[in-house]
């Protein structure tokens, strides 16, 4: 199901593959928590590819590699490697290749990561490629919405902020489609609503969405609400970028009228988008969510390398 | 007696017949055909068709047609067939046929995709995913093309 497998987009995998990683990552989280030494991954490598900046992905997908057992090689900043020298990123990757078992790589580049696995021989994972796929990101939000809400089907789910440009966003929406979610409301500015591709997909699945402007007019019909921030990185246009910053904010204000039990999630950094004062109330999963990257991803290394 | 427009047959050469309506210009231009070369060429447009309602035929005289002009032929013109002509007569007969994948042929206009970095060892792959109005994804970024951006890309011209 996942030995060798390449993980591009969430898009090519299935409900019953992504709950089979579900209930591994359960154990991966149960594990940690009883403070087990796990030696799933003895032996193996895994190269880190980051050419843009990453906190929780990169760190998260390093911490998974030692809690199994394994190790990690880095590679270096641009300006410490032979990229600086010019070197293309076939080259990186095959050389990369030769040295570990299994290679993730994040690039600014839509498409780096799916031309990385044609060119590599051992197992691709994406950490996110230019505005287009995240697909474990995608993993641990469906993750941290199963163990908070005992389920995905039949919620209702508000995707609020950057649904054009940011990858994170596009990639749970996408990941939410292939379950049976009851509604998702699609919430930004006209300027930052998905793109067709997406709503395209939607509508193949068969799944209820509605897209709207403002987070008050839905907020009380919400199970979920995913938050993420404006993409200023990938905007082909400062001054549109001018235009659309700070246009929306979720605070605890904005949820007086939510149900009681919704959960607020958010793929991290934040900017402005999510208030400070919604950290200490019990809507706030985000960190959490943050913290399931571990087992999640230690899930889907020990699956893709040994299955 | 009705009057009909007669085109006189070729000895040698490629008629491309069943063109869409209005694209057999745009056929010679992937042929790279201009008319100074001095081959003899008929153009023939607009004209009848049960199949398409209207389509343009193209003859020319002398020319054999290379693999990629016949790729590139079936992108803008689904429909066509190549007949190749020995001594008048057709000895060949072949439907183009619009592959489920385009390699290497078209160009992504997303100038953030992998496939347009100039230092990368990649073929551009294109997805059809429909035949008629022409619409391609690209598999690397999912930009999409449409007819209109193939017909500009492999003839240099505005649809």
């Amino acid at each position: 199901m996942f030995l060798n497998r390449d993980v591009i987009s969430i898009i090519d995998f299935n409900p019953q593959e992504l709950e089979r990683l579900f209930d591994e990552a359960d154990l991966m989280l149960r594990a940690l928590e009883e403070g087990k030494h796990l030696k799933a991954l003895e032996g193996y490598v895994m190269a880190t590819a980051f050419f843009e900046p990453s906190t929780r992905t990169k760190m998260s997908f390093q911490t998974a590699m030692i809690r199994l057992g394994g190790s990690y090689i880095d590679l270096p900043p641009e300006e410490a490697s032979s990229r600086a020298k010019g070197e293309n990123l076939a080259d990186t990757v095959r050389m990369l290749d030769s040295y570990a078992d299994v290679i993730v790589i994040r690039h600014r580049v839509e498409g780096a990561a799916r031309f990385a696995a044609e060119v590599a021989t051992h197992p691709v994972i994406n950490g996110g490629d230019g505005t287009r796929d995240h697909p474990t990101q995608a993993m641990i939000d469906l993750y941290t919405v199963r163990r908070l809400h005992g389920m995905i089907n039949g919620l209702v789910y508000g995707v609020i902020g950057d649904l054009r440009y940011g990858r994170a966003a596009r990639s749970f929406i996408l990941g939410l489609s292939l379950f049976k979610p009851k509604k998702i409301y699609l919430i930004s500015p006209p300027q930052l609503s998905c793109k067709r591709e997406v709503i395209d997909f939607l509508n193949a699945k068969g799944v209820k969405y509605e897209e709207v402007y403002s987070l008050s007019e839905v907020v009380s019909e919400l199970d979920v609400l995913y938050v993420t921030r404006i993409q200023r990185e990938r905007f082909p246009d400062p001054l549109e970028f001018e235009k659309v910053k700070g246009s929306y904010k979720v605070s605890f204000d904005s949820l007086k009228n939510s149900k009681e039990k919704l959960s607020v999630l958010h793929p991290l950094p934040r900017v402005d988008e999510l208030a400070y004062d919604l950290d200490n109330t019990a809507h706030a999963r985000y960190f959490e969510q943050a913290k399931l990257g571990v087992p999640v991803r230690m899930a889907l290394l020990k699956l893709v390398l040994k299955g | 007696m009705e009057k009909e427009l007669r085109v006189s047959k070729i000895a040698e050469g490629t008629v491309i017949d069943h063109i869409d309506a209005g694209r057999a210009l745009n056929v010679l231009k992937i042929l790279g055909l201009s008319g100074s070369e001095g081959l003899t060429i008929a153009v023939v447009m607009n004209v009848p068709s049960k199949k398409l309602g209207k389509k343009d035929i193209v003859k020319v005289e002398g020319v054999e047609l290379r693999e990629d002009q016949v790729s590139k032929i079936a992108l803008i013109a689904p429909s066509a067939t190549i007949n190749i002509v020995k001594n008048y007569e057709v000895v060949e007969k072949v439907k183009v046929n619009v592959p489920h994948v385009i390699e290497g042929l078209l160009k992504c206009v997303n100038p953030n995709c992998i496939t347009s970095l100039p230092r990368e060892p990649v073929k551009t792959k294109f997805k059809v995913l429909r035949v008629r109005p022409l619409n391609l994804i690209c598999e690397y970024c999912g930009v999409e093309l449409n007819q209109e951006d193939v017909i500009t890309q492999l003839t240099g011209a505005k649809a």
